[in-house]
């Protein structure tokens, strides 16, 4: 086994173990905005990691370059999707968790739901 | 190669987890936010078939699947804001 594969392998397994615990917390944490932040972050940086360890492990440049192109994606498009989601479920109504100690979306929240009322 | 196997074990047990938040969530956004997620995971699973049967186009499909995957959760938010989807 040559040293690339080595440190890849390494990269590989630091992603899958952030991989699993960001999705531990999709599942024990207590309300729609703590599952979201804990599984993003951790889903995010895991999934980077494999797939620079897919781009050192094979050392093959076909790969390693749409690798490393991929994780830049994922980098800018999780954290907005995520952004969205929250957004999207506050105006929905999802309440917050009740030992949560700030909410200063709600002014905002509203004029966002007034408009949204005057369209239809 | 075996290591790979475990890998891949502990990235099931997540697509696991995230089914189950998607089978029990409470609420629309639950299940939204475990969809989003799993789409994430997906794609280092793919990776892992490109490590361990060295062809080239995995990636490809793993660069597909995130495209998709985030339209997908920016059609799934702007349902859920209550928006049409050409708005």
């Amino acid at each position: 086994m040559s040293s690339n594969m080595i440190v890849g392998y390494i990269f590989v397994t630091v992603g899958a173990i952030f991989d699993f615990f960001g999705c531990i917390g999709l599942v024990r944490l207590p309300d729609v905005y703590n599952r979201l932040q804990a599984a993003t972050k951790c889903v995010t940086l895991g999934t980077i990691f494999i797939l620079v360890g897919t781009a050192v492990a094979t050392a093959d440049p076909a790969i390693a370059i749409k690798a490393v192109l991929c994780a830049i994606f994922v980098l800018i498009t999780s954290p907005t999707g995520a952004h969205a989601l929250a957004r999207g479920s506050y105006i929905s109504g999802v309440k917050l968790w009740e030992k949560s100690v700030a909410d200063k979306f709600k002014d905002r929240a509203e004029e966002i739901k007034s408009q949204v009322g005057e369209a239809r | 190669m075996t290591f790979i196997y475990f890998i891949a074990g502990l990235l099931a047990a997540s697509c696991f987890m995230c089914l189950y938040r998607i089978g029990h969530g409470p609420t629309a956004s639950d299940r939204s936010v475990a969809i989003d997620i799993f789409g994430t995971v997906v794609v280092g699973f793919v990776c892992l078939s490109a490590i361990l049967l060295r062809k080239d186009f995995y990636i490809n499909l793993a660069i597909a699947w995130a495209l998709v995957s985030f339209i997908g959760t920016l059609a799934l938010s702007k349902h859920l804001e209550g928006r049409k989807f050409d708005e």
